[in-house]
């Protein structure tokens, strides 16, 4: 009777208007993560904007490279504050350890793309391995960046000698490493910067190693075989693709420029 | 009667194609990022130096999000709605930046 043509038509209904059609070709779980991605770029980007508007309003350095010093009358030139590695105590290598936390992310990013690629082709013991590297990549980025931190934290062992007026007077300070207040480097804001802008990239490495931990853990015990699809990983993937995305151009804008 | 709750799984072999191909894309971030190295030490600072590593940035979120998160393959409309927005930020960011350096001039 008309119950049953009531459920045809709400079969074919439902094609359309419960999920029967995606959006853009798209999967909801990757269209929302698309939309996140993008919003979490509006906050990068927002402090990405206020660093450059904050730096080009100060003064730059403009002496020769070779005889520089820091000072807080001027923005530093970044290769001379990040020219530290470990276990090369005293020895200026300008970017070099940064330059190795960038390929560090590049790589983990490729084994990503790898694991999504096995992924694809229900390759269990492949999506394992490559997301065994991808975390290892991940932790590798957080533990430099956990040194780099407290090398600027703890500055340069005889640290940057100031003149500044207390109580009328003229007196010599010497100031070691940063904080939110001041630092040996440059200006309050430069170091204000440093901590806000790879602190925030650093949280999102974070959290990013935490979801490819649990992709990780779900692979290993059979649920993306039993769910039939390995796109997890894929929605996954698009948020630690964009981690490295967003260090590129923080290696740009704040170490090389 | 044997009774596996193990779903039958057909795993397919790898698309060495494919492999191929984002290895490349791989070798390409690396090479940019070594050139930028080697900029960084040769040139001397000044807006031309600013301006080629803008490019190579660039190029390389080009890479990223095109291949690495696919967007260049995913629906025309998909593509343009990610991108258009960060077009207004780019603008966002060299208006401010702009101003900063008139603030400078007005300070030093």
């Amino acid at each position: 009777m008309s119950h049953s043509s009531t459920a045809a038509v709400s079969d074919s209904e439902q094609d359309v208007w419960n999920g029967g059609v995606s959006p853009l070709n798209a999967s909801y779980g990757k269209l929302m993560m698309w939309f996140f991605l993008l919003s979490d770029a509006f906050t990068f980007s927002g402090l990405l904007v206020t660093y450059g508007l904050v730096r080009s309003a100060h003064k730059a350095y403009d002496g020769a490279v070779e005889a520089f010093t820091f000072s807080h009358a001027y923005w530093p030139i970044p290769e001379r504050v990040f020219d530290a590695v470990p276990f090369l105590h005293g020895v200026s290598l300008p970017l070099v350890f940064v330059g190795i936390m960038t390929f560090v992310l590049i790589m983990s990013s490729v084994t990503m793309v790898l694991a999504v690629e096995a992924g694809h082709r229900m390759d269990r013991a492949a999506v394992e391995k490559w997301m065994l590297w991808t975390i290892l990549g991940g932790i590798a980025f957080l533990s430099c960046q956990a040194w780099e931190w407290t090398h600027f934290i703890f500055g340069t062992e005889n640290g940057t000698t100031i003149k500044e007026i207390v109580n009328g007077e003229w007196i010599t300070r010497t100031i070691y490493g940063a904080s939110l207040v001041e630092n040996q480097y440059g200006p309050a804001d430069f170091a204000d910067f440093f901590f806000f802008i790879t602190g925030f990239h650093g949280f999102h490495v974070f959290s990013g190693v935490l979801l490819n931990f649990l992709i990780y853990y779900r692979t290993v015990t059979g649920m993306y075989d039993r769910r039939g699809h390995y796109e997890m990983v894929e929605k996954v993937g698009l948020y630690w693709h964009f981690v490295d995305l967003v260090w590129v151009f923080v290696f740009t804008f704040f170490y090389l420029v | 009667m044997e009774h596996s709750h193990e779903p039958q799984v057909t795993v397919l072999p790898p698309n060495k194609e494919k492999i191929k191909k984002l290895w490349t894309v791989a070798g390409i971030l690396g090479i940019i990022t070594a050139i930028e190295f080697a900029i960084a030490f040769s040139v001397p600072h000044g807006t031309f130096k600013t301006f080629v590593f803008v490019v190579m940035t660039i190029v390389k979120a080009g890479y990223i999000v095109g291949e690495f998160m696919h967007l260049k393959y995913e629906a025309k409309v998909l593509f343009w709605s990610i991108l258009i927005p960060m077009i207004f930020v780019v603008w966002m960011l060299v208006a401010f930046v702009y101003e900063g350096m008139k603030i400078s001039d007005v300070h030093f």
